[in-house]
């Protein structure tokens, strides 16, 4: 949310991809950043902040959380507790063969607290992710680089115009990696921790080292380098792109081999963090541990990497862990109403092997998540839960309107021949028919609403935001209509629930391996079943046999039960609901 | 997704009626009076949020409200509507067949391939309007409105049917072809294909059938369906599930590189636009040969008809004896001497093939020879071939021309496209050049042959042509390893579907994520040949094959 006040540079990403993978990305300023948010926790109202470090969680007696224990000795107690415990859970950087316990540069680690989750019975494992080194801005000569100025008409994460307030913006530099970078890192391998093996943990694919891509990819004579300044008022300059695992001493040479940094001097070092982590199937979706009631884990505790996917964990666990101390029922965001319910489908299924992070990719169905369409996805859902005030719901409700109003105009006004017309034919290379309505014209090729604004048939009420909403509707229905029916179909069987006390290992229709891997994910709907690694179409099917057996097995005997308390009492026959009445 | 080819595997194992366990198989096909208390138990499959769990959660599953109005018919499109031929195809013809349609839109469906005939109306067709369990008597029209089969629709709606879902069943005459050309028109008007027991399925799924029938299923797949879903992969169509399987490997390596360039598009290099469509290209190719192989399929099964005629006296008779090797027609030098229908079998490419010898055709007053006239016109209308015979001693004659008008004219009111191959016999005594004739007839004919019925000469010529004409010729030599079933075609088909679309996206320049949208439409097709799910594969693919990553 604060990405919206804090912002140093913003750019909408894949433009010319097609609306489902544009992407807005903001740069923020770190200091101001977290100013801002520090005033916000301290300034809400009924939040009470208490730093310390935990070490243990307090168990009541049927599994559910009580509260916290700190190193020096305190309780805290709390019907709902959320760990989010970063890269700081026995956290340990490295630089070159050095290392020492931290969580970040500068800051301890956490300890102990992996033991004792390991003692209430947790899976824990160890994944490993790094950060370049900062570069001290003044020492760079921007000169001869590629600028990457931000976007000029700045788009918002936000859909609420109160917030949106512009500022100017910084620009990033591109540069690039050189012949001799190249030969500094062949030369000194032996030097980097995964190639002079006493590293193991395994970091991410798509956040390569620079000495992984160029083992790899041998045959590519350079590599970008994206120069990001990390704030206003501070000096630090990240070096994008050029992580590594070389000692410190190797590092401010292999800096200067870059075009721009020849005289720069490094602030901080590159190094690699490795740290505890709780493979995500020992939660279920609504975030809370399977095994503690109350407990929820967040962020980098359950295997991803980066903000957004943070920041996407502790909406979802931040709502539950409230709605769990008020008694309410949990919420789950299904895999396909959003990348929040992707990015927690995936994590409490699938077998990790690397930090998570969200990929556009990931999504099967991702025409229908498009940033643009975010809120009419989940705005009803917030105001359902009670998270949208009456004002923002009624900018909602009015916006939608006003979207539905545009594009039923767009359906009855029809033009004839005119500039309009021409203008399109230019622009799509197509010929326009008479009486013509503006709806056919949008979805030509190349055709976008501004030409309707140039030419005065714009309805002048709509945002710019709006009229995107209006002409991504309107120019690729037919795709997004196509992917609506795919993903129904497939909907009404994968959201089929599966009860929770299901014993896998009594199915002996299920090979031994779904078997296996059912038991420990222990997953909600048939969907999510389908989609844990090991299980085949075979075992799914088998798995909705047995349940529809069991369902009616079950049915069957309360059907029994109820007849036979109807003939026992006789007196209240009228009273008593019929067989057919009784479902689950 | 991964959930279509669990119904294929549950229902192999579900209809094998010959291979069941007698004493389950007609608990499947009519409910047994025990059952029926399960009637009115309200169908709670069909809502998948009725859970177990709900108490507990709150599901949250958004839909786009600026799309809600574009839903609202859920339940359609929540559950398809399927299709089959439920009568047994394969061996003789029966007398009547039926296809049966199940699901929300039957009626809808059934009512666009159906059209009723009352005698109250005049002329023409009504739209359908149902009353359950009241039989119809009319048409089944194909998409362009011809008359496809004579039909009686029996429908039987929910929850009165076998399924619990609206049921409509067209009573068709029982051979296959028409079978087919209905069950064709219902897809075509909106149905899918049914999985092999897939109306069984439904049946217990929508709580039509009782626990203990459930159990017996589950014994049933639980003892076969590893093993049988393996042996019919590997085994049985190993040449098949090869070319799926780099069909496959083709659409992943292609949704590889364009999915690299949406997540990772400043470290990429451009797209190679002539290199994606030529592989596109290349995979319809192959698409297409496959779906050849299931009309050679269908060849195996059923075999090809083909009629000779001609005038009288051109050697039709000696012509079929001399293909079939056999004595079969009498052959005299009297004109007229066929006065029936003749058959002969042969094989021509491993093809079964049915030879009729007809009656020459001409004017005559001999009621008997007239019979024969009528028939050898209507043999020829019906059959997959036509070989027209001419004699070269005569060379090319009034009559001759007289006679391809009449079945031209036949031809063309039938609205046929049957295939004509024009002989002309007797070369050996011919005293003009060959090449006179190519032209003879216009483009009436697809193929000229030259044959001496007498010496043998040209028949393989002869048998060249009609493999040409069959496609039999595009089959490599050897024949098949494997064949086609309609179900793998339908996937097939989906694929060339898909793979049209994107050409036609990236013709259009749509965006390159829209490209995807069908690409992943293909490989999902071709998934459910092959049961495998694609979304970790193309992103493993992704970080293996690229440099990317900041």
């Amino acid at each position: 949310m604060l990405k919206k006040y804090c912002y140093l540079q913003k750019r909408v990403l894949n433009t010319s991809r097609g609306p489902a993978v544009r992407a807005l990305r903001a740069q923020t300023d770190k200091r101001e950043y977290a100013m801002e948010m520090k005033k916000i926790v301290e300034s809400t109202p009924n939040l009470s902040i208490r730093e310390a470090m935990v070490i243990d969680i307090l168990l009541g007696k049927n599994d559910n959380v009580e509260g916290v224990c700190t190193f020096f000795g305190m309780n805290f107690y709390a019907p709902s507790v959320v760990l989010t415990t970063g890269t700081f859970m026995s956290g340990k950087i490295w630089v070159g063969r050095t290392s020492m316990p931290a969580g970040r540069a500068g800051e301890s680690a956490s300890e102990g607290l992996t033991e004792n989750l390991q003692c209430l019975g947790f899976d824990t494992d160890r994944l490993k992710t790094g950060t370049p080194a900062r570069v001290d801005i003044r020492t760079v000569d921007f000169t001869g680089l590629e600028p990457q100025p931000g976007d000029k008409e700045v788009h918002w994460f936000s859909f609420d115009p109160d917030v949106q307030i512009e500022r100017e913006q910084m620009c990033c530099y591109l540069t690039r990696t050189t012949k001799i970078t190249h030969q500094l890192i062949k030369e000194n391998l032996h030097e980097t921790p995964t190639y002079g093996g006493w590293v193991e943990a395994k970091g991410p694919r798509y956040c390569p080292s620079i000495e992984d891509k160029i083992v790899r990819f041998q045959d590519k004579e350079s590599h970008q380098i994206f120069l990001e300044p990390e704030g206003r008022s501070v000096p630090e300059l990240y070096v994008q792109g050029f992580s590594t695992g070389l000692p410190e001493r190797l590092q401010l040479p292999l800096l200067r081999t870059l075009p721009g940094l020849e005289n720069c001097s490094m602030l901080r070092p590159a190094y690699a963090v490795e740290y505890d982590f709780l493979p995500a199937y020992q939660c279920s979706r609504s975030l809370m541990t399977k095994k503690i009631d109350g407990l929820f884990f967040s962020g980098q505790i359950n295997g991803t990497t980066g903000y957004e996917e943070a920041a996407a964990q502790g909406i979802i666990s931040g709502i539950n862990a409230a709605r769990h101390s008020d008694g309410k029922p949990l919420i789950v965001l299904e895999r396909e109403s959003s990348y929040i319910g992707t990015l927690i489908d995936d994590l409490v299924t699938k077998d990790l092997r690397e930090p998570y992070r969200m990929l556009t990719s990931r999504s099967e169905h991702r025409l229908l998540l498009r940033s643009d369409n975010a809120d009419s996805r989940l705005t009803p859902l917030g105001r359902e839960i009670g998270l949208i005030d009456d004002r923002r719901w009624k900018l909602y409700e009015d916006k939608q309107t006003r979207i539905l109003e545009e594009k039923k105009r767009l359906k009855t006004v029809r033009i004839s021949g005119g500039d309009l017309a021409a203008d399109i034919t230019c622009v799509s290379g197509q010929p326009v028919r008479d009486s013509s309505t503006l709806e056919s014209l949008l979805k030509k090729p190349h055709v976008q609403y501004e030409v309707f604004d140039k030419h005065g048939f714009g309805n002048e009420q709509l945002s710019r935001a709006e009229k995107e909403c209006v002409e991504i509707d309107v120019k690729y229905e037919g795709f997004i209509k196509r992917q609506q029916i795919q993903l129904q179909q497939m909907a009404h069987q994968q959201h089929r629930p599966l009860p929770e006390d299901l014993d896998y290992h009594a199915m002996i229709t299920l090979s031994l391996e779904a078997r296996e891997k059912l038991s420990k994910v222990r997953p909600q709907t048939i969907g999510q079943a389908s989609r844990v690694g090991g299980v085949s179409p075979a075992d799914i099917t088998a798995l909705l046999i047995i349940i529809e057996a069991s369902r009616r097995k079950a049915q069957e005997q309360r059907r029994h039960e109820m007849l036979t308390s109807v003939m026992t009492e006789t007196d209240h026959e009228s009273s008593v609901p019929s067989p057919k009445t009784v479902t689950l | 997704m991964a959930l279509l080819p669990v119904f294929r595997t549950i229902i192999t194992h579900f209809f094998k009626p010959k291979t069941l366990n007698p004493s389950l198989s007609p608990l499947f096909h009519e409910p047994a009076a025990k059952n029926l208390s399960f009637l009115s138990k309200p169908k709670t499959l069909s809502k998948p949020h009725s859970s177990l769990n709900s108490k507990a959660t709150l599901l949250l599953n958004g839909q786009d409200q600026r799309f809600m109005g574009l839903n609202g018919n859920d339940d359609k499109l929540i559950s398809t509507t399927i299709a089959a031929i439920v009568t047994s195809v394969g061996g003789p013809p029966s007398s009547v067949g039926i296809v049966r349609l199940s699901g929300p839109s039957a009626v809808e469906i059934a009512a666009r391939v159906f059209k009723p005939m009352r005698k109250k109306k005049k002329k023409g067709f009504c739209v359908w309007k149902p009353t359950s369990h009241v039989v119809d008597y009319g048409v089944v029209l194909d998409h362009q409105g011809n008359v496809v089969d004579e039909v009686l629709a029996v429908p039987m709606l929910a929850p009165r049917s076998y399924t619990r879902e609206d049921v409509v069943e067209l009573q068709c005459h029982g051979t296959e072809v028409c079978l087919r050309r209905v069950l064709r028109a219902c897809i075509e008007a909106g149905a899918r294909l049914a999985e092999p027991g897939e109306f069984t399925l439904r049946a217990f799924l929508n709580g039509r059938l009782d626990l203990s029938q459930a159990e017996n299923v589950e014994k049933l797949i639980s003892s076969k369906s590893t093993a049988a879903a393996d042996a019919a992969l590997a085994g049985i169509q190993g040449g098949f599930a090869s070319m799926v399987k780099s069909l496959r490997t083709q659409c992943i390596e292609l949704l590889t590189e364009i999915e690299a360039r949406l997540d990772f598009d400043d470290e990429m290099p451009p797209l190679d636009l002539n290199l994606i469509m030529e592989k596109i290209h290349s995979m319809s190719e192959d698409v297409e040969n496959a779906l050849k192989t299931a009309n050679y399929d269908k060849l195996l099964q059923s075999g090809l008809q083909i009629a000779i005629v001609g005038r009288p006296n051109v050697g039709k008779s000696s012509l079929l004896n001399a293909w079939s090797k056999s004595e079969r027609a009498i052959v005299t030098e009297i004109a007229g001497t066929t006065r029936d229908i003749v058959e002969a079998s042969i094989t021509v490419g491993s093809i079964p093939v049915i030879l009729l010898d007809t009656a020459g055709i001409r004017e005559t007053d001999d009621v008997v020879e007239k019979i024969g006239v009528e028939r050898s016109e209507a043999v020829a209308l019906g059959a997959d071939v036509i070989v027209m015979t001419v004699s070269a001693l005569d060379g090319w004659t009034p009559e001759d021309t007289g006679l391809l008008d009449r079945i031209v004219s036949k031809k063309k009111s039938a609205g046929s496209s049957t295939p004509m191959i024009l002989v002309v016999n007797k070369i050996d005594c011919s005293p003009s050049l060959c090449s006179e004739w190519v032209d003879r007839g216009g483009d009436s004919f697809s193929k000229h042959v030259f044959t001496c019925a007498i010496t043998g000469q040209g028949i393989q010529d002869l048998e060249m042509a009609i493999s040409e004409i069959v496609g039999l010729n595009k089959i490599p030599a050897g024949g098949l390893k494997w064949t086609v079933n309609q179900r793998q075609c339908e996937q097939l088909v989906r694929m060339k579907e898909a793979l049209a679309r994107l050409r036609s996206s990236i013709e259009e320049q749509m965006p390159l994520d829209f490209w995807t949208i069908d690409l992943r439409d293909a490989a999902l097709a071709l998934g459910q040949i092959s049961g495998e799910n694609i979304s970790e594969e193309i992103l493993s693919n992704i970080f293996g094959k690229f440099c990317i990553g900041k």
